[in-house]
């Protein structure tokens, strides 16, 4: 499995990549694979604001469903909607076609709170 | 047969209950009698249970309908009475199978898209109908009409205790219906039952359009739908019901069936099991359980809700009784209903210090006014063969000195003469 050094990630095993004041959000390589096949993806709608924490939405796969948690405070503005008839996508492409959605950061300082690469790498190792 | 399993006593049997627990045993001091003398002594006691003797003419939820020996005999092969909940569904095709055509035909009967294997009573399905409408709108608030079934409400403040839900009361006007007028937006769904406590059919004309984007809930006597038109029909986002009046006994009370149909798009937030048909490898159609990553046993404290299994054998035997009668039978049954209910209520009001306590219109059930303490009449009706439900349960709806009256398919002419002579107090 692979990490994109340039992306950040949560202990929920999500990535976000930082675009200006907005963060791209998705689930990463080893949450897709622990999943399995993805059936289903609940995203927020549009204009919803969040604080960190709180529940984005939710990635349903054949076998469990795992919440999407917000990993910084923001409003969403944009949702994959590739993901409604392909939730495959994630599974494939989890951190390119798949992300799942994008913020408009309320606090971009917060971004240093988040792992990096290799934190998110050691987190993994460890467990 | 101790001897031939190896073990020196009966009470050896008994040796992994901790002596001091099985020092609290006391013994049950049955007389030793044989099975032909118990049987005897059984049967003498059942006898002195008025309920076997008298004529039901109760309702409130719970009805005396013709149960066909077809679904008595089928129910009870051992195939089906001894299956198990279907986790593995390579060896649980049957009940699978039966749970898919349960489904399709509540579907059917409500007009809905979608329907689960069923909930445990129509009681709970209405609590778990708040809880999925407040997980979907999450305001907070839900109306509900006052003439729900008692025990039903009773249930749903439990729930709504529970989750923080508040309810507000809808209250009935003159013709015995339930008015709503309160502001739409605010509200996570309306709850309307049909027909309802005092056995009038609500009007749902147009009830979807003047509450916004509240869900509506209604729980239907299924029944009935042989004749009405379904709640689907009107625009319905979840309908549940006591699915009983399909092929159960009365049962003093149980086992019921718990009815919920709603939405496909809200499939992810319906409770229950779901069952799912599908093609196996080969390509043979097969069926499966569906969407179980929404149960609890799998999502947990984010669950749908926290049931794990369904009525399976009630759901069968409601499957049975459908498939058996088919959508004229259904129809032909519930118009028998209807007409016996009409003819004993015109009747009734007839007789001197009686009346229909409301005018609007009604199935199989109606509430009279008594100008007699309506117990009194009650005692009286018990004592010429007839059984009708306390007036306390009216009391508590509001109606003073009346009587609940249901009349199913079963009452013949002889017993509907009768009742009228003995309400008249003419023995």
């Amino acid at each position: 499995m692979t990490y994109p050094i340039d992306y950040r990630y949560t202990e929920d095993h999500e990535w976000i990549h930082v675009e200006g004041s907005r963060a791209r959000i998705g689930i990463t390589d080893h949450a897709q694979s622990e999943l399995g096949d993805i059936v289903f993806v609940e995203v927020p709608q549009i204009g919803t604001e969040v604080a960190a924490g709180e529940t984005l939405g939710a990635v349903e796969s054949v076998k469990a469903v795992g919440d999407v948690l917000a990993p910084l405070d923001g409003k969403v503005v944009e949702v994959n909607s590739i993901l409604e008839a392909a939730p495959e996508t994630i599974n494939d492409a989890p951190y390119t076609d798949g992300w799942i959605v994008v913020l408009e950061l309320a606090d971009p300082a917060q971004v240093d709170r988040l792992l990096d690469a290799a934190g998110y790498e050691r987190l993994l190792s460890g467990s | 047969m101790l001897a031939a399993i190896g073990v020196e006593s009966l009470d050896a049997l008994f040796s992994d209950i901790p002596a001091a627990v099985r020092e609290r045993f006391r013994p049950l001091g049955l007389p030793s009698r044989s099975e032909m003398e118990v049987a005897a002594w059984l049967e003498e006691m059942a006898g002195a249970n008025a309920g076997s003797r008298l004529v039901p003419f109760l309702g409130g939820g719970i009805y005396d309908h013709y149960v066909p020996s077809v679904v008595s005999s089928l129910v009870s092969r051992s195939e089906f009475v001894t299956a198990y909940t279907p986790y593995q569904p390579e060896v649980s095709q049957g009940t699978l199978t039966a749970m898919f055509e349960f489904q399709t035909l509540i579907c059917e009967l409500t007009g809905m898209e979608i329907a689960n294997a069923s909930l445990y009573d129509g009681a709970t399905a209405l609590a778990e109908a708040a809880m999925m409408a407040e997980r979907i709108r999450g305001r907070g608030r839900i109306a509900v009409a006052r003439t729900l079934f008692p025990q039903f409400r009773r249930v749903l403040d439990t729930y709504a205790w529970g989750a923080d839900l508040s309810l507000v009361e809808l209250d009935y006007d003159p013709s015995g219906r339930c008015e709503f007028d309160n502001p739409a937006d605010e509200l996570s769904a309306v709850i309307v039952q049909t027909p309802n406590a005092f056995g009038v059919i609500e009007s749902l004309q147009g009830l979807k359009r003047r509450i916004g984007d509240a869900l509506l809930i209604v729980s239907a006597y299924p029944l009935a739908l042989g004749l009405l038109e379904p709640p689907g029909a009107f625009g319905a986002d979840i309908v549940v019901g006591e699915g009983q009046s399909l092929g159960l006994p009365m049962g003093f009370g149980g086992p019921l069936l718990g009815l919920f149909a709603t939405r496909k798009a809200y499939l992810r937030q319906m409770p229950g099991r779901v069952a799912g048909r599908t093609v196996d490898t080969e390509g043979q159609v097969g069926y499966v359980m569906a969407s179980q990553t929404r149960e609890q046993h799998i999502r947990r404290a984010r669950a749908t809700s926290n049931i794990c299994t369904n009525s399976a054998l009630c759901a069968l035997a409601a499957t049975i009784y459908l498939s058996s009668v088919g959508g004229d039978g259904l129809r032909s049954v519930a118009k028998k209903n209807l007409e016996n209910a009409h003819d004993l209520a015109g009747r009734i009001a007839q007789i001197d210090g009686f009346d229909l306590a409301f005018d609007g219109p009604f199935f199989n059930e109606f509430v009279v006014r008594t100008a007699e303490d309506p117990d009194a009449v009650r005692t009286r009706l018990a004592e010429g063969g007839f059984l009708v439900a306390p007036s306390k349960g009216l009391v508590a709806l509001g109606v003073e000195n009346a009587l609940r009256i249901a009349v199913t398919e079963r009452r013949t002419k002889a017993e509907l003469d009768r009742f009228v002579d003995v309400l008249g107090g003419k023995r």
